[in-house]
């Protein structure tokens, strides 16, 4: 079981799930332990989970918010929970690539690179593939949002 | 009186399905439950389907030649089993299409068009497949039609004390499924009908559903059109039917044109064949309808009331389990007033989660909304997971089932 008492601090790391999905290999257990990184994902705020934050496109209920300090080139806060438990572990694999990234480091992620590592084109209903892709927008939008405001 | 039900065993009846004796990749032993979506196939079908392939195969009602000749005769005996299985006047009026939305699409467009004027009305109800929504309200919006849905009352029967408010002079169309996909409800057909002929509608039903559960006389009932699909007939996929009395397949128009639906082709026009030629444009699901006639006598075998006696006992096991686990909550009406099929949500569980996890148990089922959103919206649910069951089904599955939601449970840390 991961520990995530502190979320900013212990996040786990693109690497660690990497490493845990080939050890385990098969995809069902790979499913499985997206749902242990789902349920080990921090909880939104109730009163966050709002239409405006909530993340079209996904066959469950996907709440995101994708926030940036004032400063030039801030690092994102990056907080979203979905109410199915597999979208949960999908959040977190999100979290790993994008969390306290700047806008540019962002937009140079390729993201699809990691799914396909991953496996998770292969194992995702296209429903599900949509609203991966669905949150992933929502992300690289707030961060093209925060580089034209930076001018 | 008493009526004594024909002896089904079930054990029996499962040895003739060889996927229910396919492990999975894992290993696992299958507990398929998603038979509302597909039923899998007995081997007299599969063996059909080869047999077709390999023995004489040709493309149908063209050929004079033997296997030609043998692929015509085989056709019209699948259409004769289709008119005695639901008692039809002449197997005239057994029209072979692709399958249930398609039969719906073709009557929508090729008799709605015929008939409706704006203002006309067309009665659903809010339990129906999209299949019976969708092509109204496309023949809707090209004749100005309006689409009024029957109300359910609160645990998921029709209201049927509103239907004088909803059924009018003004309507012309009522389309009922023969049996809910979700809740499992099964309507009065009978009294629908006379209600709908009273007012001069034309009554149609979609049996997708019921046709494997639930008998139904045309004649008795005096129902207009009946459509549904082989595959969920322990059928073969492809294949559907479109029953219709032969006076209305007579004043519809073909949705197709082309290949064995003509008459006469001239320059600026052409005249249709008869039914059910009419509706068969292009080259029709030959194997498939061939293949369905085993199917079909394999239930009339064991007869329609010794399944569904089989199935209710798996139904209502089935809630009797599902209602001892914590927050689980079952959609729609009492046992007496539903088929086999048991639609959930348990709370804190996603249904996307629950299915996953109990496919870890070998559980088959379905989950989302079943193509019936106007449905979900009125639960007040995005989602649902569904275990549909059929006359393969044992009392041992039910109980697998159970446990394996309460695992899932664990797994979610709800209990």
């Amino acid at each position: 079981m991961i520990d995530r008492t502190d979320n900013n601090t212990d996040q786990i790391t693109l690497a660690e799930i990497f490493d845990e999905f080939e050890f385990l290999g098969d995809s069902e257990a790979q499913m499985d332990y997206l749902i242990d990184l789902g349920l080990d994902l921090p909880k939104l705020p109730a009163q966050e989970k709002t239409e405006l934050n909530r993340v079209h496109g996904c066959q469950s209920n996907v709440w995101m918010l994708t926030d940036f300090d004032d400063e030039v080139s801030s690092p994102l806060h990056l907080q979203a929970e979905s109410d199915a438990m597999i979208v949960n572990g999908l959040i977190a694999v999100l979290l790993a690539a994008y969390q306290e990234k700047r806008p540019k480091e962002i937009l140079d992620i390729e993201i699809h690179k990691i799914f396909d590592r991953l496996g998770l084109d292969r194992h995702l209903s296209p429903q599900r593939k949509n609203g991966l892709n669905g949150m992933v927008k929502r992300i690289r939008e707030a961060a093209m949002v925060k580089l034209s405001q930076e001018g | 009186m008493n009526i004594t039900l024909p002896e089904f065993d079930v054990e029996a009846f499962r040895k003739q399905f060889p996927i229910l004796h396919q492990p999975d990749s894992h290993g696992r032993q299958v507990i398929y439950l998603d038979n509302g979506a597909s039923a899998q196939k007995p081997q007299v079908v599969i063996d059909k389907v080869v047999e077709a392939y390999t023995k004489y195969y040709a493309n149908a009602y063209r050929g004079v030649y033997e296997f030609g000749q043998r692929i015509d005769d085989e056709l019209e005996l699948t259409r004769e089993a289709v008119r005695s299985l639901i008692n039809a006047e002449r197997k005239e009026e057994i029209v072979f299409t692709p399958g249930t939305t398609a039969s719906l699409n073709m009557i929508a467009q090729g008799y709605g068009r015929t008939v409706l004027k704006p203002g006309d009305e067309i009665l659903l109800t809010l339990m129906e497949h999209h299949a019976n929504i969708v092509p109204w309200q496309i023949i809707a919006e090209q004749t100005g039609a309006v689409i009024r849905y029957l109300p359910l009352t609160e645990d998921g029967r029709l209201d049927l004390e509103q239907l004088s408010d909803y059924l009018t002079e003004k309507t012309k169309f009522v389309s009922v499924t023969g049996m809910s996909n979700v809740l499992g409800t099964i309507p009065n057909i009978q009294l629908l009908a006379s209600a709908a002929h009273a007012v001069g509608a034309i009554f149609i039903v979609d049996a997708a559903q019921s046709m494997l559960h639930e008998a139904i006389d045309v004649l008795e009932t005096g129902v207009d059109f009946i459509v549904f699909s082989g595959h969920k007939f322990y059928g073969p996929t492809g294949v559907g039917v479109l029953y219709g009395r032969y006076q209305h397949l007579e004043q519809m128009s073909p949705l197709l044109g082309g290949g064995h639906m003509i008459d006469r082709v001239f320059e600026d026009h052409s005249t249709w064949a008869d039914p059910p030629a009419k509706f068969e444009a292009g080259t029709i699901p030959i194997v498939q309808a061939i293949a369905l006639r085993p199917a079909i006598e394999l239930v009339r075998e064991i007869g329609l009331e010794a399944i569904r006696a089989h199935e209710q006992s798996l139904l209502v096991h089935a809630m009797d389990a599902l209602r001892e686990i914590p927050g689980l909550k079952i959609y729609g009406p009492a046992p007496e007033h539903k088929g086999a099929i048991v639609s959930f949500t348990l709370e804190g569980a996603h249904p996307q989660d629950l299915a996953f996890l109990l496919n870890r148990h070998g559980v088959c089922v379905r989950h989302g909304h079943h193509c019936t959103m106007l449905l979900h919206d009125h639960l007040g649910i995005s989602a649902s997971v569904r275990a549909s069951f059929a006359a393969y089904n044992t009392h041992e599955e039910v109980d697998k089932l159970a446990e394996a939601i309460q695992a899932a449970r664990k797994r979610l840390r709800l209990a």
